[in-house]
């Protein structure tokens, strides 16, 4: 029995599936939605890495390069809005940001 | 065989503790555990042969990006029972989404689309094979450009995460170095000339 390209595909897909009902579950708490969108791009990254290994094709690795560069970006930026948004608001709830709520 | 031992060990480390990761109470241990996914995706990547991304996954994100949830995390002082409040409320909705998500999901993947063909499975690279050279010569020739943005992203992250940050102190007292060094003897003494007065 031999690991195929399903069973990482497999893998993919149920990281994906936890990190999507962490964040329904966490809704309130804006770092553990930072943390699961973080597991998002680890599963997508895998699939990516599985493909460009069964296809002998080094454009998948590539492009997780670039995956992981603006993941690093978008975590800095989102956790630089986080803490400006602690020195406002005193708070990281997701409840009391409703400024722009209609 | 020993690569489906390795395998299903780090695949079932790796759902433990993602799951971890989204129902732990203390943000700091949801972090900890995060940063076990990501080794643990890293063993996996490293057995699909991509040696540089899955050092680079350790490097960037454990050493990086982990350290800096972690810093924001006890940084800010955080009321977790509030944050934690319909926690079980939600918690058969996103089950449900994530449930109806995976069958979706494992339906296409399982079906026979993603099955290669018999023979087909890569070999097994020869030892003298560099991924981080074979990834470098087709980031530097192919994806140029791309890379060149890549670099240009990182610049504007970095300017906006600092401006985002950074903020005057009115109320803090500080030295000005350029201003002391500016000042002149005109700025500090004043020489008044006065008729002496004899006494009588």
């Amino acid at each position: 029995m031999t690991v195929t390209l399903s069973h990482y595909l497999i893998l993919a897909a149920i990281l994906f599936s936890i990190s999507i009902a962490g964040i329904v579950i966490n809704r309130k708490n804006i770092i553990i939605l930072l943390m699961s969108i973080e597991l998002m791009l680890l599963s997508v990254n895998l699939n990516f890495i599985a493909f460009s290994h069964y296809l002998d094709d080094l454009a998948g690795q590539v492009f997780v390069f670039f995956i992981l560069t603006v993941a690093a970006a978008e975590a800095a930026i989102g956790l630089a809005i986080l803490v400006v948004l602690f020195r406002n608001k005193r708070s990281i709830n997701v409840e009391d940001i409703k400024e722009l709520k209609w | 065989m020993i690569e489906t031992v390795i395998f299903y060990i780090f695949a079932v480390a790796t759902v433990i503790s993602a799951c971890a990761v989204v129902t732990v109470k203390n943000p700091v241990h949801a972090a900890l555990f995060l940063v076990l996914t990501f080794f643990t995706s890293a063993v996996i990547w490293m057995s699909l042969e991509a040696e540089f991304l899955a050092i680079s996954l350790v490097l960037v994100y454990v050493g990086a990006v982990m350290v800096l949830f972690i810093f924001v995390v006890m940084m800010l002082d955080i009321n977790v029972a509030r944050l934690r409040e319909g926690f079980v409320r939600y918690l058969p909705l996103g089950l449900a989404v994530a449930a109806i998500m995976l069958l979706l999901m494992l339906s296409v993947v399982t079906s026979d689309v993603f099955v290669l063909d018999v023979g087909s499975e890569p070999l097994p690279k020869p030892a003298d094979y560099s991924n981080t050279k074979a990834l470098g010569a087709v980031l530097y020739t192919e994806y140029v450009f791309a890379f060149e943005i890549a670099a240009v992203i990182l610049l504007v992250a970095i300017i906006a995460a600092i401006s985002l940050t950074m903020r005057k102190r009115t109320q803090a007292k500080y030295q000005a170095p350029s201003d002391q060094i500016k000042v002149r003897k005109s700025d500090r003494l004043r020489i008044v000339k006065m008729p002496s007065v004899e006494e009588e």
